[in-house]
């Protein structure tokens, strides 16, 4: 178990966590969370937003039973966090983007921290949310350029030929509309897909996602996959 | 410490605690987590003649106590396991149960043929999947046609061969006394409850295959009962299971009549609940001063 530092309210039922303690992981990598004992059944996977000495945080929305009992938690109080699980993203240089929509901004926060540290040729950072802007402040410092939409497409913002590389994280059909934007542009789009998860480690097969090159693990295989490996062939959950 | 050690019919395990098919893959994962030698057996992922994608849409759906599962046996086919699985699970210190499922008599019966050769030790027949449109759940929801399965694919194996049974039926007694008198040598039950759940937003149905099987500890009161239940019924050894999560859980399926358990949904509530349990079973053992497990199996 470790101990909560901070957990604060963002936006309606948005939230970002703070926990005590030396974690490893790299960008785009999860952990499962879980503040109870025995229910919920599922601990809940939630991609690193941030990660320093000492510290890890990450950024929720409260979509059920489990992330409520997360959301009443207080500083000091207990919460178990295991893993970190999944790909993450590539190491990438050159001319980077990163993609967020809404909760997807998740993992790019600490994407655009890794990243900033390898100096790229340039980083450039677009962000979209559907009603306010929940944490644009957190990626200022690692941006070349940064351009913030709300209520429209975080996409239409975007000209792939810009780019070497694109890491995007938000809801499918952003991702697959980016995909297909970066067809042919030269540009490589890895997408961080969200799935109900069970087991976390690859063994219980509820969280696949359908690819180019057949069933692939969400929690193990991804949550990184290249986009044009997942879409058109992953079905949009409706 | 007290050892917990059970025989199984003729086969000894070094404790009744069985990780459940479905819930623990090939152990692979697992065993890059803690050692699962410790394990008193594993159930394979469910194997089918052919490799299957499973089923589309939401797979995972929480309930109070218990989650609602609709993978549809995605697996790499009997070759695929053979293949790439078996190598690692044949390593193990553990048993090791191959369960085989399928939409046709006679893709149960090649693919039981095809791990004939193998060193596991125990065929446990899947006539109870709630997840496939067709096969699956309908050979074991009916007295003739679990016994037809049960003797065509007695014919085919001579190791031991345990049918894991649907709770989806009226009289699991009957179905469980069908499958001994075809020839199996040992029954698991049960499989999941044939469960629903609905978006009332969407107004859709969550599952895209309607249905989907209900696991956890919200259904370990029915398991204990239809444990018991078959375990008056008939005279093979039984593994019992359904919502079990602690050595304690397990001791009452035990005392129900049970030889071993099954550890399914407890697997994602703690990666550790295998070994955690054998440790509570023989913690009680010392407790209650109980030798050996036989003591207690159906008391009740």
């Amino acid at each position: 178990m470790s101990r909560i530092l901070y957990n604060n309210r963002l936006a309606e039922n948005i939230y970002e966590i703070g926990v005590e303690g030396s974690f490893e992981g790299s960008m785009g990598q999860f952990y499962m969370v879980r503040a109870w004992d025995q229910y919920p059944v599922l601990s809940r996977p939630l991609s690193i937003h941030d990660l320093e000495e000492g510290k890890i945080a990450f950024l929720y929305r409260i979509c059920g039973e489990g992330t409520k009992i997360i959301s009443r938690k207080k500083a000091g109080d207990e919460i178990s966090l295991q893993g970190p699980y999944g790909n993450g993203f590539p190491t990438a240089q050159g001319r980077i983007a990163l993609v967020g929509g809404g909760l997807g901004t998740a993992p790019l926060r600490f994407a655009a921290k890794t990243l900033c540290e390898l100096n790229p040729e340039k980083l450039d950072i677009y962000l979209g949310y559907a009603e306010e802007d929940i944490n644009s402040n957190r990626f200022s410092k690692y941006a070349n350029s940064m351009k913030i939409d709300i209520g429209g497409y975080v996409t239409d913002m975007i000209d792939p030929l810009d780019y070497d590389t694109i890491f995007a994280c938000g809801p499918e059909p952003m991702m697959q509309a980016l995909t297909m934007k970066a067809k042919g542009t030269g540009a490589k789009v890895f997408i961080s897909m969200e799935k109900r998860m069970a087991c976390g480690i690859g063994a219980c097969l509820v969280c696949t996602c359908r690819t180019k090159n057949g069933n692939r693990k969400t929690c193990k295989d991804g949550p990184v996959f290249a986009g044009e490996d997942v879409f058109p062939y992953e079905f949009k959950q409706s | 410490m007290s050892s917990s050690k059970v025989d199984f019919g003729k086969l000894g395990f070094k404790n009744p605690v069985v990780m459940a098919s479905g819930t623990f893959g090939f152990g692979k994962e697992y065993g890059e987590i803690y050692d699962i030698s410790k394990l008193g057996g594993i159930s394979t992922k469910g194997i089918t003649l052919e490799k299957r994608a499973g089923n589309k849409g939401i797979r995972v759906w929480e309930t109070p106590s218990g989650m609602m599962n609709s993978v549809g046996l995605e697996n790499p086919g009997v070759e695929g396991f053979l293949e790439e699985e078996a190598a690692f699970l044949s390593e193990l210190d553990t048993r090791v149960i191959v369960n085989v499922s399928g939409s046709r008599m006679e893709d149960y019966s090649e693919a039981v043929k095809r791990i004939e050769n193998t060193s596991f030790d125990i065929v446990e027949l899947n006539i109870s999947c709630p997840n496939l449109k067709s096969g699956g759940m309908a050979f074991g929801t009916n007295a003739d046609s679990a016994y037809e399965i049960v003797k065509e694919i007695r014919k085919n194996t001579q190791k031991m061969l345990m049918v894991k049974l649907s709770p989806n039926v009226g009289d699991i007694a009957e179905i469980a006394s069908a499958c001994v008198s075809a020839g199996a040598d040992a029954i698991s039950l049960i499989n999941t409850i044939q469960a629903m759940a609905v978006d009332i937003y969407r107004r859709k149905i969550i599952f895209d295959n309607t249905y989907a099987g209900l696991s956890g500890p919200a259904v370990r009161p029915i398991a204990l009962r239809m444990v018991h239940q078959v375990a008056k019924a008939v005279n093979v050894p039984i593994m019992g299971m359904g919502g079990i999560t602690s050595g304690e859980d397990a001791i009452s399926f035990i005392m129900a009549g049970a030889s071993c358990v099954q550890i399914g949904t407890a697997n994602f509530m703690d990666l550790r609940a295998g070994t955690r349990i054998v440790e509570e079973i023989e913690a009680f053992m010392d407790r209650e001063n109980v030798k050996s497990l036989s003591e207690i199996r159906g008391i009740l």
